[in-house]
């Protein structure tokens, strides 16, 4: 996992970069994920989560800027975990090309999906 | 000493356990999405994940979470504390320790509602 502090020298600073991204982000990670698992499926259970609930969690904008935190360090801490993935197991630079232009689609898509939900969710009836 | 031994073992869980969160969490944006189309859309599709065969598969993603979490603690002491790489074996079986006494009640509890 200290590998890639050689490609940095070839890539530069990008790699230094993603490196630093993934620790800091993985600490903060650490407390937001497993708060959130801690809320949705101990302290309340599964079964009692539904429409009702985020809306009431969702009236707080703490919640909501909690969310969104998740939603950014989580999606990006992954996308860049599996971009690390395909440059090791996609030899070919033309399958890494499309692998990660699949990649960064799907993630940008998703950021904005989430990102809009907790901007603009309000509630209904 | 490096294949086939702790360090290896970790790193490839790690990558593992990293890959099925991360396919869990593309699940999750969709299905937050749908709260913004009402209440209807949204309870139908959070249905799916008080199924019994769900929330097994709800526990193995808090294992999954709890180990990525637990060894990428250990690779940041690895990479930044000066013992480190000379502990590193040590720290893993710590870490399986923690793993565990973390781990057991939260399954515990997630699992306690199937037998009643």
């Amino acid at each position: 996992m200290n590998g890639v502090q050689g490609q940095a020298r070839t890539r530069g600073n990008f790699e230094l970069i993603t490196w630093f991204f993934m620790r800091i982000s993985g600490v903060l990670l650490l407390f937001l994920v497993l708060g959130h698992l801690t809320i949705m499926h101990i302290v309340n259970d599964i079964q009692e989560i539904d429409y009702a609930f985020v809306v009431g969690r969702w009236i707080s904008p703490f919640w909501r800027i909690y969310d969104m935190l998740l939603l950014w360090l989580a999606l990006i801490h992954g996308a860049n975990g599996l971009r690390v993935i395909v440059d090791d197991y996609a030899r070919h630079r033309g399958w890494r090309v499309f692998w990660k232009a699949v990649l960064y689609t799907i993630t940008a898509v998703l950021l904005f999906m989430g990102t809009e939900v907790i901007l603009t969710f309000r509630s209904v009836g | 000493m490096y294949r086939g031994r702790e360090g290896m073992l970790s790193w490839m869980l790690h990558r593992v356990t990293g890959v099925g969160v991360l396919l869990f969490l593309l699940m999750h944006i969709v299905d937050t999405f749908l709260v913004g189309f009402g209440p209807e859309v949204y309870n139908t599709v959070l249905a799916i994940y008080k199924t019994p065969f769900m929330r097994v598969m709800e526990v193995f993603l808090v294992a999954a979470v709890l180990y990525h979490a637990l060894n990428g603690l250990r690779v940041i002491l690895v990479d930044f504390w000066s013992a480190g790489t000379r502990y590193q074996q040590q720290m893993f079986w710590a870490e399986m320790v923690l793993f565990v006494v973390l781990f057991i009640p939260a399954a515990y509890f997630m699992l306690k509602p199937l037998f009643g």
